[in-house]
């Protein structure tokens, strides 16, 4: 490039560049000091696997203290400790960061923009959520406080009153917590405002709304659900630090207040909360499915409509969490009612993805086989969770293991599933490269064999009386082999994500190079180079249908004819 | 295959989509309903609760010339954002600022009763059920009103040093967004606290 014609000084360096201190500076500052929607998509999704990581770590050390009766592996004060911290971890730190790594990254390249709609406010809801996890984990040294009492928080995730008070929770452990979710919380509101925005506001021409991409319109109604969902919880938080700093009175029933207002409002935030976490799935597996399904999606309209009924009704179910908390049997009949209507919107996604699999020419890549999965795992999760609405059998299964295997099938069953789907399918645009298949089908198949070993069998201690949260269990209840059983199989997938975490490394630097459009896809973010440059489009792109890579690649049969 | 040209069909239509502005300003809305909606199902469920006095009859007055001036604010909010869609800066400011005067004395009269009811009635928000629901209802609102005068002030001081101009009609429709709402929440605010819960 010596005879450049670029208004450079002499020829352009040419060496290949070599990692000085100061290289590195540039290079770690470029990722803190950025507001591109890719970085701080990807910082997102760093952010959320790394904690994956750090909360299945935490559930092992849960797995193995109960994998024998009588176990002393932690202390009764660790386990309180760990399984709090993992339900926290997972719900805010993993599960509310997921959606926000694959909604920077990926909206504003399938709606055609140049970013999202408010670059900075992006960079400030990353890091105010970043800062958030460093507070929750900063409990561990900080928390405990004068009193020399606790350390992390061990109020477990709902956070019961009147458990949360300074009577019975001195230190400062549940204020890293309750301040934490403030701060991750108001993170989520900026990420949502963005995303909606963005999805509004910001798509390029002829990209009209009933063309937008499924992963574009599940994700805007996510962000409409957090809107409505986190902020419930943040008011409850503020009152919770109110009675536990400023002396009121609101948990204290001692004065008055109510301990089962806060249950109340925490399940107004925490019910939404689930479909605010599984909305972004289906996200993922309405893009993949049709992919490798070699058709388009079935039920366009009915799966936008599915999404915002689903958004609608969740935020009516809460109470369904309280049945044995002694509600009014109206108001049991209503809650039992309004969660089963769940069912219908979620049934219509269901066959709606069977029926583009239907007759399709089926190719099982890893991220289908994730997919594959995910429709019925997430289908079985969803029958418990029916069985569970009926409150006379919730009063008898209530907070026992029953529950736990079923939250966690729809937990890890259809999200975490859908996640790897994901991270497999969009890995070669972000970093350019493939993940290695094969180590990808050693981490399905490690994964699913490990996820049933723990999840089908979870369910059985649960039917038999086995309570959540209890640090062991006599030997005479019968539950040892059924719980060596579940922690073999968390182990076994304890392994699978370890495989995974090393196929990301491999295949940044070995893996094959992707090109742009790996699997002959449709949506415009595989019209742009892998890794798409940091404006995106060079020319702002115009579509006329739902899949604008098609019609380019078939002009002869465009998908424009048919809309 | 780095760019995309497809047919151009679309191209005679015109494109137009919402102000990024406004919706963001809109989904802000909603969320902040959702926390004072939280906010005032607590205060509505524990009226009546609190086990020991004072109690809101005994304590509260109806702050009438506070609402009137809140609520007024809301008429001049509007009135200035008109004449900066005509262009009439020097009309807009007199307005703006009367606006943020206006909001003033509302936190001013807020200060005033809050200032009464801690040393003259002894209630604060330790004191009772209703200490707690109080202060933190209305103070909810109040830190909202502070927030709001904070960005009318900066609005204030740009049209002053002579910065705002019809270009930015806008943006100011944009913070009278807030300015409404929290008007709007007012109204609630006040009901709740000084008719039902009086």
């Amino acid at each position: 490039m010596a005879d450049s014609t670029y208004p450079i000084p002499g020829p352009l360096e040419t060496t290949p560049r070599r990692w000085s201190q100061a290289a590195v500076l540039e290079w770690l500052n470029s990722w803190v000091v950025t507001v591109d929607h890719k970085k701080l998509g990807i910082l997102y999704m760093v952010y959320a696997i790394f904690f994956l990581l750090v909360g299945g770590a935490e559930a092992i050390a849960i797995r193995i203290q109960l994998i024998q009766p009588n176990m002393h592996f932690i202390s009764p004060q660790v386990f309180n400790r760990l399984f709090t911290m993992h339900g926290t971890t997972m719900v805010f730190l993993v599960g509310m960061t997921y959606i926000f790594g694959f909604a920077n990254y990926l909206i504003p390249l399938m709606i055609g923009a140049r970013d999202m709609a408010f670059p900075r406010l992006n960079a400030l809801s990353f890091w105010l959520t970043f800062f958030g996890g460093i507070l929750l984990y900063y409990s561990f040294i900080g928390g405990g406080g004068l009193y020399g009492q606790g350390n992390a928080p061990d109020v477990t995730w709902w956070a019961y009153a009147p458990l949360t008070s300074r009577a019975f929770s001195p230190g400062h452990s549940t204020d890293y917590w309750a301040l934490s979710l403030i701060v991750t919380g108001f993170g989520t509101i900026g990420a949502a405002v963005n995303v909606i925005a963005t999805a509004l506001c910001m798509r390029c021409k002829g990209m009209t709304l009933m063309r937008l991409p499924l992963l574009v319109w599940l994700n805007m109604v996510t962000a409409f659900l957090a809107l409505l969902a986190i902020t419930p919880l943040t008011a409850a938080q503020i009152m919770l630090l109110i009675d536990r700093y400023l002396g009121g009175h609101f948990f204290d029933t001692q004065a008055g207040g109510s301990a089962v207002i806060w249950a109340h409002f925490f399940w107004i935030f925490g019910h939404p909360e689930v479909y605010v976490l599984v909305l972004p799935a289906f996200a993922i597996a309405n893009e993949v499915i049709p992919v490798f399904s070699r058709k388009a999606i079935f039920g366009y309209p009915a799966m936008v409509a599915a999404s915002v009924g689903i958004a609608f009704v969740s935020l009516g179910v809460w109470a369904h969490h309280m049945f044995t908390i002694g509600m009014t049997s109206v108001g049991n009949a209503f809650f039992v009612l309004s969660t089963m209507l769940v069912g219908i919107p979620t049934g219509i996604k269901i066959f709606n993805w069977l029926a583009t699999m239907w007759g399709g020419k089926i190719r099982f890549a890893t991220p289908m086989l994730f997919c594959t999965a995910f429709v019925l795992q997430f289908l079985l999760a969803g029958l418990t969770g029916i069985m569970l609405a009926v409150a006379p059998w919730d009063w008898q299964l209530h907070n026992s293991y029953f529950v736990i295997a079923h939250f966690h099938y729809v937990l890890v069953g259809a999200i975490v599933f859908c996640i790897f789907a994901g991270i497999y399918y969009w890995y070669p645009k972000v970093t350019g490269r493939m993940l290695s298949e094969k180590l990808g089908k050693w981490h399905f198949w490690l994964f699913i064999i490990g996820f049933h070993v723990t999840f089908d069998v979870m369910h059985i201690p649960g039917l038999l009386g086995m309570p959540r949260s209890i640090y062991t269990y006599g030997a005479d209840r019968g539950w040892g082999t059924l719980n060596m059983i579940v922690s073999i199989g968390g182990i076994i997938q304890a392994i699978a994500v370890l495989v995974f975490a090393w196929n990301l490394i491999w295949s940044y630097f070995k893996g094959k190079e992707a090109g742009n459009d790996p699997w002959d896809a449709w949506t415009l973010e595989w019209a742009t180079p892998s890794p798409p440059p940091a404006y995106n489009f060079a020319t702002d792109p115009v579509v006329t249908s739902r899949r604008p890579l098609w019609d380019l690649k078939h002009p002869d049969d465009p998908d424009w004819k048919y809309e | 295959m780095s760019t995309v040209a497809t047919v151009a069909q679309a191209e005679h239509e015109q494109w137009v989509q919402p102000s990024k502005g406004r919706v963001a300003m809109l989904c802000l809305i909603i969320a902040e309903s959702a926390i004072f909606t939280i906010f005032v199902v607590a205060y509505i469920y524990n009226i009546g609760r609190s086990l020991y006095g004072p109690t809101p009859s005994q304590v509260l007055d109806v702050p009438l010339f506070n609402t009137i001036a809140l609520l007024s604010s809301s008429l001049t909010i509007w009135l200035s954002e008109r004449a900066i869609e005509q262009n009439k800066v020097r009309t807009f400011g007199l307005w703006w600022g009367l606006t943020f005067v206006l909001g003033a004395i509302f936190l001013v009269g807020t200060g005033f009763e809050w200032n009464k009811l801690i040393y003259h009635d002894g209630l604060t928000i330790s004191t009772n059920l209703f200490g707690t629901t109080f202060y933190s209802l209305v103070g909810l609102h109040a830190s909202h009103v502070t927030i709001g005068l904070c960005a009318l002030l900066i609005v204030l001081l740009f049209t002053i040093t002579g910065h705002v101009k019809e270009e930015h009609a806008e943006r100011i429709q944009v913070l009278a967004l807030y300015w409404h709402f929290v008007d709007a929440v007012w109204i609630v605010v006040f009901t709740v606290v000084y008719i039902i819960g009086r």
